[in-house]
């Protein structure tokens, strides 16, 4: 633990049937100092925590779509009226999926342009760093984060995609060149992760939960992520 | 009692990799003449008297097809 200090700060993280990463989630949540407050797919109530988090995984075996059914499990429709009332909530791989199935997030995550399971580790650009989920990072900045998914490959109507880079909802990019770096499945305009109009419901298909210690993963350049959120609601 | 089946296709402009996987695996099994391929998915339902042609398009555009990337078509067949 890099912090023992208690910020008061309550954030829940759900699990799903299939969820993965909800520990290493809950896990990154605690190194900020906050306390993770774990959020089970069939209860409504998020227990008054002050943010949450869609962790990744493959709820319902990616059955049907990646997160479609996990967009209408119970929690989701408290989720998505406290997220419209301005409820901090991140995605994180089948957690974006999730998101945008739930209508919270525009366009959909779909199957890799190549098929394959991509597993790397994978150099993003922030580029947004005014919104509660990014503010710790410089702007432009550059971080090495996990990626492992099939279904990563950002799709949206071309409309969507101008909407987004016009307002800079485009949150993560994926950059560096071919083929070890850059855009690994095909994405629409190297999307790696976007955001609300507001900046507080944002999703990315990389994992900076994976990525908050060294001795873990390859850096500890995720962590910005939750130190971000606690600032924001530390703040209020 | 009813069956209805409703079949979801990806979209013309969204591109489908395992369409096109299917694709080159017809041509090399000697199918040159198979010019495109969309995968898509089937679903048969048995529904009762009280589903009405509008739950059944609510159903379909609200959970078995994403608006987005599919399109969609319901038909109820003879019993």
């Amino acid at each position: 633990m890099t912090s023992s200090v208690n910020t008061g700060a309550r954030i829940g993280v759900i699990t799903f049937p299939g969820t993965l990463d909800d520990v290493d989630a809950a896990r990154a949540v605690r190194y900020t100092g906050a306390e993770a407050v774990p959020l089970w797919h069939a209860d409504d109530s998020l227990q008054g925590v002050d943010a949450v988090i869609v962790p990744g995984g493959f709820s319902y075996g990616d059955y049907l779509r990646a997160g479609a059914i996990s967009a209408h499990a119970t929690i989701m429709r408290t989720v998505i009226d406290e997220a419209r009332k301005g409820l901090p909530v991140l995605g994180i791989c089948n957690g974006f999926q999730i998101l945008t199935e739930a209508g919270l997030l525009p366009g959909v995550v779909m199957r890799n342009s190549g098929l394959k399971f991509k597993c790397r580790d994978q150099w993003l650009r922030v580029e947004n760093t005014n919104t509660v989920w990014t503010s710790r990072y410089e702007p432009g900045a550059e971080i090495l984060v996990p990626l492992k998914n099939a279904e990563g490959r950002y799709v949206a109507l071309p409309e969507t995609v101008a909407e987004l880079e016009g307002e800079g909802r485009v949150l993560f990019r994926y950059v560096g060149d071919q083929p070890r770096q850059g855009n690994p499945n095909g994405s629409l305009n190297d999307i790696a992760g976007i955001c609300s109009a507001d900046g507080r419901v944002a999703a990315l298909m990389p994992h900076p939960e994976h990525a908050i210690d060294a001795l873990t993963g390859p850096t500890d350049d995720g962590l910005g992520m939750f130190l971000s959120l606690v600032d924001s609601l530390l703040k209020v | 009692m009813a069956r209805v089946e409703v079949a979801v296709v990806i979209k013309s402009e969204i591109l489908d990799p395992q369409g096109k996987a299917i694709l080159g695996a017809l041509g090399r099994t000697g199918h040159p003449g198979i010019t495109q391929v969309r995968q898509g998915k089937h679903f048969d339902l048995e529904v009762d008297d009280s589903v009405t042609d509008e739950e059944l398009e609510v159903i379909a555009s609200s959970l078995l097809a994403n608006p987005v990337i599919e399109t969609w078509e319901i038909r109820r067949l003879p019993s």
